[in-house]
Formats: C-alpha cells, sequence, structure tokens
C-alpha cells in the first residue's frame, strides 16, 4: 500500500496526508472527545471532496479511484488515516458504498450522497448478544402490499447516532437480505453506545414496525451473500491499513525512544532485553503489513481466496496489534500509561478492530473450515 | 571481493534454445520422477550420496553440470537464466539436489571467490564431476555462536601445518571428500585477526570422524577430531590469518543459498517426503475432533501462521530487492520460520493429545516424536538469539553488544571453564 510508484497515487498520498496532519491531528481528536463529539460533519464533507469516498464506486455512478484499483486507493487512506488515529467513518461509509455499488437499482442518489460526503450511511449487520454472523439475522423484514416491515434490535453499528441512513441485514422469507433504512423513519430508536475508541461511537437500533418502500431493499436474495462477504471483506481490510498505519506510528517514536531514553547511562535500546523485544515488534510489523498487502490485493481483484486471505490477515493482525502496542507502552515505562501520552489513543482503536468483524478466534474458525473445504474439494 | 556470479559468456544459444536442448537431453537420459512424491533422500545414509554422485556424473557428462560456474572450471558459464530454465525443465527428473548445499552453493562458491587457480581447478570441477563432495567444518563444540572464537589451532612445524582441535556440526561430512575448515594460526592478536582456512581432505590420517545421533534419530551431522592432522601450504584457502574473509563469503553464500537465491544451486526439487507440511484436516479426523470447535480454532490459528510466513517471504525478498527494506532483513525470514515451526509443531502435539505420545499404531506418534526436535530449527543455521541481535542493531541501529574479546588478543580472551 504505500507502494505508491503510481505519480497520481504519490499526490493522492501525500494530499490525504497533509489534510489529515493538519486537519485530524492527535490534538484535535482529544478536542473531539472532550467536545463529546465523534467527528466533524463538514470536516467529513471535505474529506469526500479529496475522493475518499469516491474510491469503490464505478465512474457512472459518479466515482472514480486514483490509481484504477480503488480498493489499494482506500486502504492507502485507511493506513494513513491510522497515523493519526484520524476521526470520520471512513469504514461504515465504505462498507455501505461496497454493497451499494454492487447492486445500484432504485440507490443511484444514495450513493451520489454518500460520495459527496453529505449524507453518511453506516452497516447495521451486528445484533445483541451475538458474535460475527452476518449471515444469522434475527432482524425480521416482512413483506407489505406496498413494500417491507422491519422489526428488530440490531446493535454496536458505527455512526449509528450520526448518519441519516443504515443498511440493515434481516431476514425475509427464508432469505437473508439487506434494506437501507432512513434513521428517521417512525419506529426507529437509537441509543448510543461507548466505544473504547477515543471518538468512535457506535449504536444500538430499535426497529418497531418500521415501514419501508420496495426500493428499499439492496440487491436480490440470491445477491445478498456475495453483497454480504464483499462488504465484510471490505470492512476487513480496512481495519488491517488502519493498524498497520497506527503500527507504523508508534513503532517509529517507540524505537527513537529507545536512543533518547537513558537508564543507568546507556540509551535503553542497548540492553538485550529491549533489543529482542524491539526485534519482535519489527518481525511482526513486517508480517501485519505483508499479510495486508496479500488480503488488499486478493480483494482488488476479486480473487476467489479473498475470503481465505482476509480472514488470514484479520487473525494475524488482530492477535499481533494490542500486544505489539502494549509492548510499546511497556517500552515506555510509565509515562506509557497516563492519559497524557498518546499512546493510548493508538491502543484504543487497534483494540476496537481486534474484536469488531471477527476475532482472530473467529477468523480461524473460519480459515479452517476455508481449508477444510478445500481439502474435501 | 565481488560476488561471485558467473560473468556473462559468448554463447549463441538463446535460454529458450537451450531450455529445449536441456529438455530433450532430461527425456533422453535422467530418470523421470514424481515431483509430489520425490526419491527419499536421508542425508544421515551413504547410499543417497552415492546415487548424488552418480546422477552429477550423467550430468556432467550431458555437458549440463555447473551452468553458471565458470568455464575454465568445468561449468558452462552461463547467466543465472539459463540455470532458472533449467530448473524449470528438470522438476521432473531426479537431480542430484542434495550435492546443491553446501557442495555448491557454499564451498564451491567460496573456493571461487578466495581460492588459488590451481583449488578452483582441482575442487570445482571435481564437485561439478560428481567426484568431489564438499563440506564445512566451522562450528566447534566449544561454542556455536561466536564462530570466530575458534580454537582448534594450526601450528607451523617445519614447513607443514599441524591441526589439532573439534568441529562440529559438519553436515554429512562422513560421505565428502574435502572440507572448508577455520583453525587459528596466531594467538597473539584479536579474535577475527588470526584465523586461517584449510581445504581438507577428509580421510586424512589424524581425522576421527563420529556421527551425532539428534533427538528426532537423524545422523546426518558430524563431528570431527584432529589429532596432529599434517597439511601442506597448498592446503590454505585465501591467505594465511585472512580466515575470516574466506568464512565471511561462505556465511554470505549460505544466507543466499537458504533463501533460494543462488545460481549456484542446480534442480529445485525436495529431498524426500520427510519435511512435508501437517495436515491439520487429516490430524482432526484421525483423532475425532473435525467437529471440535477448540481443536479447529488451534489448528486454523496454525495454518493463519503459516500463510503469514508465506506472505512475509515474499514481503522481504520484494522490500530487499527494491531498497525499501534493510539488506539484512534475512533474519526477519529466519525468525519468523521458526517461530511458525514452533507453533505448529506445539498445535500437533495438542490436536494429537495422548495419541502423539503412546503409539496406536496410526502413526500419530511422529507428531510428538517431531515436537522432541522442536528447537533444530531455531539453532541451525544461527540462533534465533543471534538473529534478534541482527535486526535489533544492524536494522533498527540500536548499539552493538558489548564483547569482552575486541580489539583483546585472542590468547588473552576468557574461555569456557573446563
Amino acid at each position: 500500500m504505500t507502494d505508491v510508484a503510481n505519480p497520481e497515487r504519490l499526490l493522492f498520498a501525500s494530499t490525504t496526508q497533509s489534510f489529515l496532519e493538519k486537519e485530524a491531528s492527535l490534538g484535535r481528536l482529544r478536542e473531539l472527545h472532550a467536545a463529546g463529539t465523534s467527528f466533524d460533519v463538514d470536516w467529513w464533507r471535505r474529506a469526500a471532496e479529496l475522493g475518499w469516498t469516491s474510491l469503490l464506486v464505478p465512474e457512472e455512478l459518479g466515482g472514480g479511484s486514483v490509481s484504477g484499483d480503488g480498493v489499494a486507493d482506500l486502504a492507502l487512506v485507511a493506513e494513513l488515516a491510522g497515523r493519526t488515529v484520524a476521526p470520520g467513518p471512513l469504514h461504515p461509509v465504505s462498507t455501505v458504498l461496497a454493497g451499494l455499488v454492487e447492486a445500484p437499482e432504485n440507490h443511484e442518489e444514495t450513493i451520489e450522497s454518500l460520495v459527496s460526503g453529505e449524507v453518511v450511511a453506516s452497516w447495521a449487520v451486528y445484533e445483541p448478544g451475538k458474535q460475527w454472523s452476518p449471515l444469522d439475522p434475527a432482524v425480521t423484514a416482512t413483506r407489505t402490499d406496498t413494500g417491507y416491515r422491519i422489526d428488530g434490535v440490531k446493535d454496536r453499528v458505527e455512526a449509528g447516532a450520526e448518519g441519516p441512513l443504515l443498511l440493515v441485514v434481516a431476514q425475509c422469507e427464508g432469505a437473508v437480505r439487506q434494506f437501507l433504512v432512513p434513521t428517521n423513519a417512525p419506529g426507529v430508536h437509537i441509543e448510543p453506545q461507548r466505544s473504547i475508541d477515543l471518538v468512535k461511537s457506535y449504536a444500538r437500533v430499535q426497529f418497531d414496525g418500521v415501514e419501508l418502500g420496495e426500493s428499499a431493499a439492496v440487491g436480490s436474495a440470491e445477491q445478498t451473500a456475495g453483497l454480504i462477504a464483499r462488504q465484510s471483506q471490505i470492512a476487513q481490510v480496512l481495519q488491517c491499513a488502519e493498524v498497520v498505519g497506527i503500527l507504523d506510528t508508534v513503532m517509529a517514536f517507540t524505537i527513537q525512544w529507545g536512543f533518547d531514553r537513558h537508564s543507568f547511562g546507556r540509551p535503553i535500546g542497548s540492553y538485550q532485553a529491549l533489543k529482542h523485544k524491539y526485534a519482535d515488534l519489527k518481525i511482526w510489523f513486517e508480517a501485519c503489513r505483508a499479510t495486508t498487502n496479500a488480503a488488499v490485493a486478493e480483494v482488488a481483484s476479486r480473487s476467489p481466496g479473498a475470503d481465505m486471505a482476509v480472514s488470514v490477515a484479520k487473525s494475524y493482525v488482530g492477535e499481533h496489534a494490542p500486544g505489539m502496542l502494549q509492548d510499546c507502552v511497556q517500552l515506555h515505562g510509565g509515562i506509557g500509561v497516563t492519559w497524557e501520552h498518546d499512546l493510548h489513543l493508538f491502543l484504543r482503536r487497534a483494540t476496537l478492530y481486534r474484536s469488531m468483524f471477527g476475532t482472530p478466534e473467529e477468523h480461524n474458525l473460519r480459515v479452517y473450515a476455508l481449508t477444510e473445504r478445500e481439502s474435501a474439494s | 571481493m565481488t560476488d561471485a556470479t558467473a560473468a556473462p559468456t559468448q554463447t549463441d544459444e538463446s535460454v529458450e534454445e537451450f531450455a529445449a536442448r536441456a529438455r530433450a537431453w532430461l527425456a533422453e537420459n535422467m530418470p523421470r520422477i514424481d515431483p509430489d512424491n520425490p526419491p527419499e533422500a536421508d542425508r544421515g545414509e551413504e547410499a543417497p550420496w552415492l546415487r548424488a554422485r552418480e546422477l552429477q556424473r550423467m550430468l556432467w557428462d550431458g555437458g549440463f553440470a555447473g551452468i553458471c560456474f565458470p568455464r575454465e572450471y568445468g561449468g558452462l558459464g552461463l547467466p543465472i537464466a539459463y540455470q532458472k530454465a533449467f530448473d524449470n525443465e528438470s522438476r521432473n527428473y531426479e537431480m542430484p539436489v542434495i550435492l546443491n548445499t553446501p557442495t555448491f552453493t557454499i564451498c564451491a562458491a567460496t573456493i571461487l571467490d578466495t581460492g588459488s587457480e590451481e583449488q578452483k581447478r582441482q575442487h570445482i570441477s571435481g564437485a561439478l564431476r560428481g567426484d568431489e563432495v564438499l563440506v564445512q567444518l566451522l562450528s566447534e563444540p566449544s561454542g556455536g555462536s561466536d564462530l570466530a572464537g575458534v580454537i582448534t589451532r594450526a601450528d607451523r612445524v617445519g614447513d607443514k601445518w599441524m591441526i589439532n582441535g573439534a568441529k562440529t556440526w559438519s553436515t554429512s561430512a562422513f560421505a565428502a571428500d574435502y572440507g572448508l575448515m577455520l583453525a587459528r594460526t596466531n594467538w597473539d592478536v584479536p579474535k577475527h585477526e588470526g584465523l586461517t582456512m584449510f581445504l581438507v581432505p577428509i580421510d586424512s590420517p589424524g581425522i576421527t570422524l563420529r556421527r551425532i545421533k539428534q533427538v528426532n534419530g537423524s545422523v546426518e551431522f558430524c563431528e570431527e577430531f584432529f589429532d596432529n592432522l599434517e597439511l601442506g601450504d597448498d592446503a590454505v584457502v585465501g591467505e594465511v590469518n585472512q580466515g575470516w574473509h574466506v568464512a565471511s563469503r561462505q556465511l554470505h553464500h549460505e544466507r543466499r543459498a537458504v533463501g533460494g537465491g543462488s545460481e549456484f544451486a542446480s534442480g529445485i526439487g525436495a529431498e524426500g517426503k520427510t519435511d512435508m507440511p501437517i495436515d491439520y484436516v487429516a490430524l482432526l479426523q484421525k483423532t475425532g475432533q473435525a467437529d471440535n470447535e477448540r481443536a479447529r480454532e488451534m489448528a486454523g490459528r496454525a495454518l493463519v501462521h503459516r500463510a503469514v510466513r508465506d506472505q512475509l517471504i515474499d514481503h522481504v525478498y520484494h522490500g530487499v530487492l527494491d531498497g525499501s527494506l534493510h539488506p539484512a532483513s534475512g533474519s526477519i525470514i529466519r525468525i519468523t520460520h521458526a517461530e511458525t515451526h514452533h507453533l505448529e509443531f506445539d498445535t500437533a502435539l495438542a490436536i494429537t493429545g495422548s495419541s502423539g505420545v503412546v503409539d496406536e499404531g496410526n502413526d500419530l506418534i511422529r507428531c510428538g516424536e517431531r515436537f522432541l526436535s522442536r528447537q533444530t530449527a531455531a539453532l541451525g543455521g544461527g540462533t534465533t538469539e543471534i538473529a534478534r541481535n541482527i535486526i535489533g542493531e544492524r536494522i533498527l541501529g540500536f548499539p552493538r553488544e558489548y564483547a569482552a574479546d575486541r580489539g583483546v588478543p585472542f590468547r588473552e580472551v576468557k574461555r569456557n571453564k573446563s
């Protein structure tokens, strides 16, 4: 992803990076937190103007990517966003767009408003009391004369209280379907949910007989499993890419600390116990980058191996990143556990991502099941 | 000293023409094999070595030996693209793959870099004809990681060198003709400056050779004892007291060979089925745990780590090539290789449970046995501790470890308490 040999991509990367450094600094993140805000709507519109929301969208639907490889470009944005633990609905908007562009019928205007940054949407896929199981919803969509009626509860919906639209996974006539639901529709009740991230907020959303028109459905029943697979892949590789950006940044200042901090008259990085810990961090970091790059490439090319590659990356990055950041806290000593030091901002985001959209353990099971299927065929 | 890459030579034959000629010759002359089920070539047995010499002789007679070695020493003097083409053509044929390392990729390559004209003519072409197997006599019982601290001594007696000491961990020395042996010739200078490399005939009087039996039963490694072994000046490789330079070339060639990056290797097949990856699906079925979520999760984790290791090898290979990663990043792969082995052997042990430690006649006890020699992956080819030092010091730039022997005449350096 840092392979920005392509000049347009290089320009895009540097524009994105300077925008993030200026407008989404760690200081700004702390201000948003203090104000109880998860992101600034106007800021998101400007991010959209830089092209962040258009990368997965084909030109005929008003989008376009920088290098011709939209998934890789988007992963680059996520990696850069990780460097400052940027706020904003990049993941939920990208995930919803990934589904909508596969089945754009009746949703052209929604796509346009998401691309422009005017509207924020989020994927309502989790349900209370259940772990990652996107194809097993209890929320129901019942056929009515004019369309569908939605009943049930979703939760852990990122930015669910901030956006006017939700893409809801529901059970409908024996099939899993997805529906676009406006949050201002009668019968939608939203309660914010706190997360361990400094700014990212989530929501519990209750649907009590929410009436929708025919056109609210996204894709056919036959298409839906494929759409959900694609949306999951996008959500998961974006998490991995953002974590790579987080690790890259934290490692850089933690390594510098190893040169600058002196104990017993020596830089602490000269002690073998610490040097070996640094070596392990370097090994795991390169492995996180390698597996994330591999997953991005498979998703970008819509390879049959994409599910496997994404689960491998999500498991590996999820298993290692939080522990690596805790190692960085340990290398910093007491300052590392203070509110004042920025380490916890990074640790919070990486820990959030470890467990959302499938834990390492859940992805290990998935990798085993895919391997079993391959060896049976 | 430049890398011992073969100089381009005057050939009118294109790579494609060469490949076509090789294809025809292989079909006519070499035994076919199934590359997924290669013939077992246990390096601890005599027979595979005799077979390898025979196969090498066939390659020599057919004019396909030493594709990247210079012509004056018996090779073909062709660029690496010709070797790659030959590897591709020969994958379905029985090849003397156990001769690749250390004979060709390390020993012959080092002799090419540092040997005398006479040594190059004798030993490189000898190896290419299948007449000579070469090994390294570097490590000593007195120490592993501190290679330059060797205490095997070579003393000047008249116009001869008198060798006394011991070497260990030499791969298949029992099957070899010559070994590159590092000995101390000056004890009054710091450790790197008093070493000399010798080329020793393994069957010389004064050498006693003993097999090392490993925990897993393998007997491929040997230990050698030298009692007043006599060598002439013609046995010196490079210059007297410049042996560390020669050893450094060996280490350089070894690292390249282990990563699969040597142009002097010919044939790319496996050495047998003993090193096949663990089949977790079969393991869970055999142990009645196909539906056990705990076992499935553990196996899935091992598969994840295996996949990431392969992705990392690719990432590091290209990173070093394009300069985005430090040239010493091979150590990242070296450690990950060991860590992945650990995880896999631990996982297999856990999954097989009691079936891995008591033989029920279903071969699952192999999982217990493989676990017993788990640490070989973290020791052979340099310990993971040394590799972590390399990452910490050379890649990340932290200060080097304190060495009590730096700049000190070797005679005064503290050694093992006996």
